[in-house]
């Protein structure tokens, strides 16, 4: 029997929720492949999220329960990961596309010379192996992919891949690594940013602004409506080389790619390196004082008028729908 | 210092990408402008301050064909000293590990180096993996997604960002650390650079001038098909007051697409 292993981070003891949609996905892989799933977790306080992980689809997990590996090092956790792939000998490694997936992952694949397709958004059993396809030049386009080789490994976009179902009653097979922790470049410390408390990648809602907004006076308008919206706050790449708010906001092809299930853009015109940043939303809100912007052909829903009037009402009224639900 | 800069041309931003008669690859005959990729320019950047403030040598190493120079021209311009390019049939189709293979024997014909710079990603296949590979490859430490970095005596402390957090790391040096938006404001190339680029020396190597053979290249990654995203249905705009704009769109938020 096969096996797919996957990566699931932890910080603080804390598994991040791409950990359990990465793993919920090699679950459901795992019929098709004829696998079983075996999932991998560093840090101290892993060995406690064993249950959890096992709960959402893990047949085994192994864990590096070391004080050694308290914060995340590029060449310690990569010795460690390759080390579980080299006893499990997996068919596929699946991991987030976390910022620390993205690091770590590169490192392993030429560890261990496997071929690795990042940020996929679907996977697909064929004929016993893994097709993914990723998004290329920020989701102007879609590309099929396959693997030479063993393992295949690739990186998952947060928030694309759903939950599986949670099952308690599954036992716990836990099996305990050990590596060499030690690692050069060091995480010496950790500052939280104050821009934007929800993630732009994790965000369900995305409420951006754009060169619409005149000035970074104005910005806050765009704030309080994703505030009321429960939402992240996004910008253009105008406004962040203007320097009107931090560049972790950009949206487009030399920032952020997202898919939320909501994307407002206020008072931005749809450049075409922002459209290819945003178009995969599920839903597209455009508000604009040109009617021609070419942001309204990627709308669903489209508003033209003056965002100093629309911006407060839409606020209020979100506001009030929110209190309205409860 | 030697600093290594590892630079990718890329089709400009602005770039409306078609589909290849072969359905597995960007049409390059529809590619008006090639750039150097947006987050290698910052790294090119950085190099050079750092050249600046501590004296030694830029170089420039890209893989790619023929227009490739192109790039690598542009860096010359900006300051870099010199430039090599990984120019073979083989690569073409090679994948990110392969690229990085390559770039990791040239790196290696430089002799002793004190940093590599990438830029965080390539703009277009949006990988992001090329500065954990190299950094693997030649078994150098890495700081990736970099949005400062302080050079010390043979060692660097940099800022990356992560979810919601910015970490401070420190590495010794040699090693493989990736430029994010928001490390510098690239500089243009002056007319002077771009004269005195001309003269710059910039050469180009093949596979087996690096000792590698196609194998070592061979791609363990595959587009075997390449799509543009499906068009999206047409807007519906809302019409009235601002008041009454603001309450449709609500409604119809809740009502009809639900994510609200």
């Amino acid at each position: 029997m096969g096996v797919i292993l996957t990566f699931a981070e932890q910080r603080d003891g804390k598994l991040r929720r791409a950990s359990l949609e990465t793993l919920s996905e090699a679950r459901r892989l795992a019929g098709a492949l004829a696998a079983s799933v075996t999932t991998v977790v560093i840090g101290p306080g892993s060995e406690a999220l064993a249950a959890e992980l096992t709960a959402q689809g893990a047949d085994r997990i192994v864990v590096f329960d070391d004080p050694a590996f308290g914060s995340y090092a590029s060449e310690s956790y990569a010795r460690a990961l390759a080390q579980a792939i080299s006893e499990a000998k997996p068919s596929a490694v699946l991991v987030p596309f976390t910022a620390m997936g993205k690091d770590l992952a590169p490192r392993v694949a030429a560890k261990i010379g496997a071929g690795l397709a990042s940020d996929c958004v679907a996977l697909e059993a064929k004929d016993g192996r893994l097709v993914g396809r990723r998004p290329m030049y920020a989701g102007k386009a879609y590309a099929t992919v396959e693997w030479a080789g063993e393992p295949q490994m690739a990186t998952l976009r947060p928030n694309v891949f759903p939950l599986g179902p949670k099952d308690a009653a599954r036992p716990v097979d836990l099996v305990r690594g050990a590596a060499d922790a030690s690692a050069r470049a060091k995480v010496t410390g950790v500052s939280a940013t104050a821009q934007g408390k929800i993630q732009l990648s994790e965000a369900q809602i995305i409420v951006s602004g754009g060169r619409g907004l005149k000035g970074p006076e104005n910005f806050h308008l765009v704030e309080s409506l994703a505030e009321a919206l429960g939402a992240a706050v996004g910008a253009s790449r105008a406004v962040v080389d203007a320097g009107w708010v931090d560049h972790q906001l950009q949206v487009g092809q030399t920032g952020r790619t997202v898919s939320p299930s909501l994307y407002v853009a206020c008072g931005i015109s749809g450049a075409i390196q922002h459209l290819a940043g945003m178009s995969s939303s599920k839903y597209i809100v455009a508000i604009n004082k040109d009617k021609d912007a070419p942001i309204f052909k990627v709308a669903d829903y489209g508003i033209v008028g003056d965002l100093f009037e629309l911006l407060p009402r839409l606020t209020e009224a979100a506001k009030a729908h929110r209190a309205a639900r409860g | 210092m030697k600093i290594v800069v590892c630079v990718e041309q890329v089709p400009d931003t602005e770039t409306r990408v078609r589909v290849a008669p072969s359905g597995a690859a960007i049409s390059e005959a529809d590619v008006q402008t090639w750039i150097v990729s947006p987050y290698d320019e910052f790294a090119i950047e950085e190099a050079l301050r750092i050249k600046e403030a501590k004296g030694g040598e830029v170089v420039l190493v890209s893989v790619g064909p023929e227009r490739a120079q192109q790039a690598l021209r542009t860096g010359l311009a900006m300051g870099a000293d010199s430039a090599l390019l990984v120019k073979d049939a083989a690569l073409d189709a090679t994948d990110t590990l392969g690229t990085a293979r390559a770039l990791a024997a040239a790196i290696r014909t430089l002799g002793t180096i004190d940093l590599v710079l990438c830029g965080q990603q390539g703009v277009g296949g949006d990988h992001s993996q090329i500065p954990g590979m190299l950094a693997e490859l030649l078994e150098l430490p890495q700081v990736t997604v970099a949005v400062k970095i302080e050079i010390g005596d043979g060692q660097a402390t940099v800022e990356r960002e992560i979810e919601g957090a910015r970490e401070t790391w420190t590495t010794p040096l040699p090693a493989v650390i990736s430029a994010q938006k928001g490390l510098n404001e690239p500089r243009y190339a002056a007319l002077k650079g771009i004269m005195a680029a001309k003269k710059k020396p910039l050469t180009v190597v093949d596979l087996a001038g690096l000792g590698l053979d196609a194998a070592a290249v061979a791609p363990k990654v595959r587009i075997t098909r390449l799509e543009l995203p499906p068009p999206r249905p047409a807007v519906r705009m809302i019409e009235g007051d601002a008041a009454a704009q603001a309450q449709e769109l609500v409604r119809v938020l809740h009502e009809e697409a639900k994510v609200i």
